[in-house]
């Protein structure tokens, strides 16, 4: 496969291995956060922990904006999709995600909820013009990477007067989750981080650039990578992780400099701060409120909010207290030490973050991994 | 004098309730475009049932639902899949495939002209493999109750004295065969879908293999442990299947996995792994080491096994993972899908 297949190529691959291999200090440990489900499904889809060395582990970060949905968020939605009056169009993978009691749409849907799945915002605009009777609300969910297309599908609504059409906006931010990840006072009952740099989402860095990472490495002395998803991406960015730590710096490396820049995409940029404002605080499954890690609709575009819209309000579901998600996301714990991981809580009955979507840390170890645990078990 | 006064509208005409009503009209579509379609003389004789002689030995039987969405993709439609899926569910357990059966339930609105093409394609496939539809039913429903034509059907056939493959005979060093490229038939359905149509050239696998099973056995005889046709869930659920039964793992290699470049692209554009993905004219065997040169090589000579290849093998495993070494050089589970890739593929 032509412009993939260049950035799986074993030899490079194993070229980059004995390079971490032989730079990495034996009496040194490296632990490094990939921020992104996207970098976990490499980690895991390729094996790459295999081609690590022992003292080299990668902790796998909130994974995905699927998996980052609190329970009370998809509440909110199975109601609003309970309505009669409403059409609620929704990204496949969001159908499983679990509400609390063990709700979702899926099930919604098969009660009689009119929920449809999408592949593209483009998609729910169609149906709302197919269907001008019934009122169509996009699910609108993701990091800053899917924001802007979010924008333009508003800026489409308001240009073909569609007065049937509506977002449940749920885009949040990756810097403050990964600053809330190093300080939030949860850390108190874990005890302590134990991260010593992150790879960070390049798909992200190419809207908003490499930039607003810089305070991670600056004010938390964190080293930061940011990079692509390909397994040769993941490679060398842990890598340059390694050469930071061991030469004592903390910057902001770009890895993904064929598509990355350090400013990003103004005109995208432009257009997400023309229509959206922070929220205060969103609540992360897994990781609690997190200080201004959140959009919603400005004033001007109340129209187009579903919450203003429908009058929606917030609901908040405790996530299950033996669920170690928290300790998990901020590297103290792994998934196997988690009571949940594998008895209640598996990828066909989610109950944390981690185990939602298969980007998850624990979804993913649970997919791909677990047959290591059995190995070690039977090494020790 | 004629039995009816009207032909059948084949061209423009549709199906409605009184097609299903057990009246007039729904005895000249049987007769006017299911025995057209499907010709032989059991049908012929205008029975509810139909009798047929049984030979010495073992048979089997099966049973299956067909509610593809599209009804029609590229590489086959709804009929010919039905027809392909059932004499391969028996031609898995070495069977000869000898009669079917199909049940009709049709929304009403479907226009005749998409039915017949349907009927003839599954005559079609029928007499390709040697087996005879020789009994069916139709029904139909109201508007909005069934997705244009759902076909269920059962099947019959004839399993060689002495042969018994079955899911819990494959042993500890068995190796692993498939018998080509995995992944084409559901990227040909999801190129058709709505909204997500996208231009590839991937036709379906669809096809009858046990002509193809025959040969296989004429090479590796008592050798061959089991075959499955990996269906929905792909090569990944079939292969968690039998580990599950046999009471042990599987080792695969990666690299050794045939898949064609553009199911491989599609499926890097959909977020799909072709491990996962649906094949209607593929097949998994599991064969004793001592014989897996010799089947591979009468595989490869069959035009269904042009691709065929050897790419693992069968592992004592308490915990019956399917494991694969990565081309990439690491190591990881296949573990059986969770949740829908996407829904109706077969």
């Amino acid at each position: 496969m032509k412009y993939a297949d260049e950035f799986r190529d074993k030899e490079i691959a194993l070229g980059l291995a004995k390079a971490i291999r032989s730079e990495a200090d034996p009496e040194q440990s490296y632990r490094f956060m990939e921020f992104c489900g996207g970098h976990t499904h490499a980690i895991s889809r390729y094996g790459l922990e295999d081609m690590l060395p022992k003292n080299v582990r990668m902790i796998h970060g909130p994974g995905c904006p699927v998996c980052v949905l609190p329970a009370g968020r998809i509440d909110m939605a199975i109601r609003l999709a309970e309505r009669p009056d409403v059409i609620l169009c929704v990204y496949g993978d969001l159908m499983r995600v679990p509400g609390s009691q063990g709700a979702s749409l899926l099930k919604a849907k098969a009660r009689g909820a009119d929920v449809r799945m999408v592949y593209s915002t483009i998609d729910a605009i169609r149906v709302a013009e197919e269907i001008p009777g019934r009122a169509v609300v996009f699910f609108a969910i993701g990091f800053e990477t899917t924001t802007p297309p979010t924008a333009v599908m508003i800026r489409l609504a308001e240009k073909k007067q569609l007065k049937n059409f509506s977002v449940f906006c749920n885009h949040v931010l990756t810097p403050p989750a990964m600053q809330n990840i190093l300080e939030s006072p949860d850390i108190r009952n874990i005890g302590r981080v134990e991260i010593d740099g992150f790879v960070g989402p390049a798909h992200v860095s190419t809207i908003i650039g490499t930039e607003p990472y810089e305070f991670i490495a600056e004010e938390f002395g964190k080293p930061v990578v940011i990079a692509g998803f390909e397994p040769l991406d993941m490679m060398q960015a842990i890598l340059m992780l390694v050469r930071q730590v061991n030469e004592h710096r903390h910057e902001v490396e770009n890895q993904y400099s064929r598509a990355a820049t350090r400013d990003g995409n103004l005109r995208a940029k432009e257009e997400v701060s023309d229509i959206f404002e922070l929220r205060d605080q969103f609540e992360w499954r897994g990781l609690g409120l997190v200080p201004y890690s959140g959009l919603k609709l400005k004033r001007a575009y109340a129209k187009y909010d579903a919450e203003v819209r429908f009058d929606m309000n917030e609901l908040r579901v405790a996530d299950n207290p033996a669920c170690e998600c928290g300790a998990i996301l901020r590297g103290v714990k792994k998934p196997v030490d988690c009571k949940l991981f594998g008895t209640v809580c598996t990828p066909e009955t989610p109950m944390g973050s981690c185990m939602v979507s298969s980007e998850g840390a624990c979804a993913a170890h649970w997919t791909y991994g677990r047959f290591r645990d059995h190995q070690q078990r039977r090494a020790s | 004098m004629k039995a009816y006064q009207r032909k059948l509208d084949i061209r423009n005409g549709c199906v409605d309730l009184s097609h299903g009503s057990g009246g007039r009209a729904m005895s000249q579509l049987i007769s006017g475009l299911f025995h057209e379609a499907f010709g032989n003389e059991w049908l012929a004789c205008g029975n509810d049932q139909s009798a047929f002689d049984v030979g010495a030995g073992r048979m089997v039987m099966t049973t299956d639902g067909y509610v593809v969405s599209p009804l029609f993709f590229p590489g086959g439609n709804i009929g010919s899949l039905a027809v392909h899926g059932t004499v391969n569910d028996i031609a898995m357990a070495g069977a000869r495939p000898l009669y079917l059966s199909a049940s009709f339930i049709i929304e009403e609105g479907f226009r005749f002209s998409d039915l017949k093409m349907i009927a003839d394609s599954m005559g079609e496939a029928a007499r390709a493999a040697g087996v005879y539809i020789i009994t069916g039913d139709t029904k139909v429903v109201e508007r909005g109750k069934a997705d244009g034509l759902f076909i269920s059907t059962a099947g019959v056939g004839v399993v060689p004295a002495g042969l018994d493959l079955s899911a819990g005979n494959a042993r500890v060093g068995d190796r692993v065969l498939i018998s080509g490229t995995l992944g084409d038939h559901g990227v040909a359905i999801m190129s058709k879908r709505q909204n997500l149509a996208f231009e590839t050239e991937i036709v379906s696998d669809s096809a009858s293999l046990h002509d193809f099973v025959a040969s296989m056995l004429a090479a590796g005889g008592k050798g061959i442990r089991l075959m499955r046709d990996p269906t929905r869930g792909g090569l990944a659920a079939t292969l968690n299947e039998i580990a599950q039964q046999s009471g042990l793992g599987f080792r695969l290699q990666e690299a050794a996995i045939p898949v064609k470049p553009g199911v491989a692209a599609a499926c890097e554009l959909l977020g799909l792994d072709p491990l996962y993905v649906a094949n209607e004219g593929k097949l998994a065997a599991i064969v004793a080491p001592e014989v897996a040169a010799a089947v591979l090589a009468a595989m490869r000579v069959h035009p269904l096994g042009r691709d065929a290849a050897e790419i693992g093998e069968a592992v004592a495993d308490d915990h019956h993972f399917v494991q694969m070494a990565t081309s990439f050089g690491g190591g990881r589970i296949v573990d059986w899908l969770s949740g829908e890739q996407l829904p109706r593929i077969c």
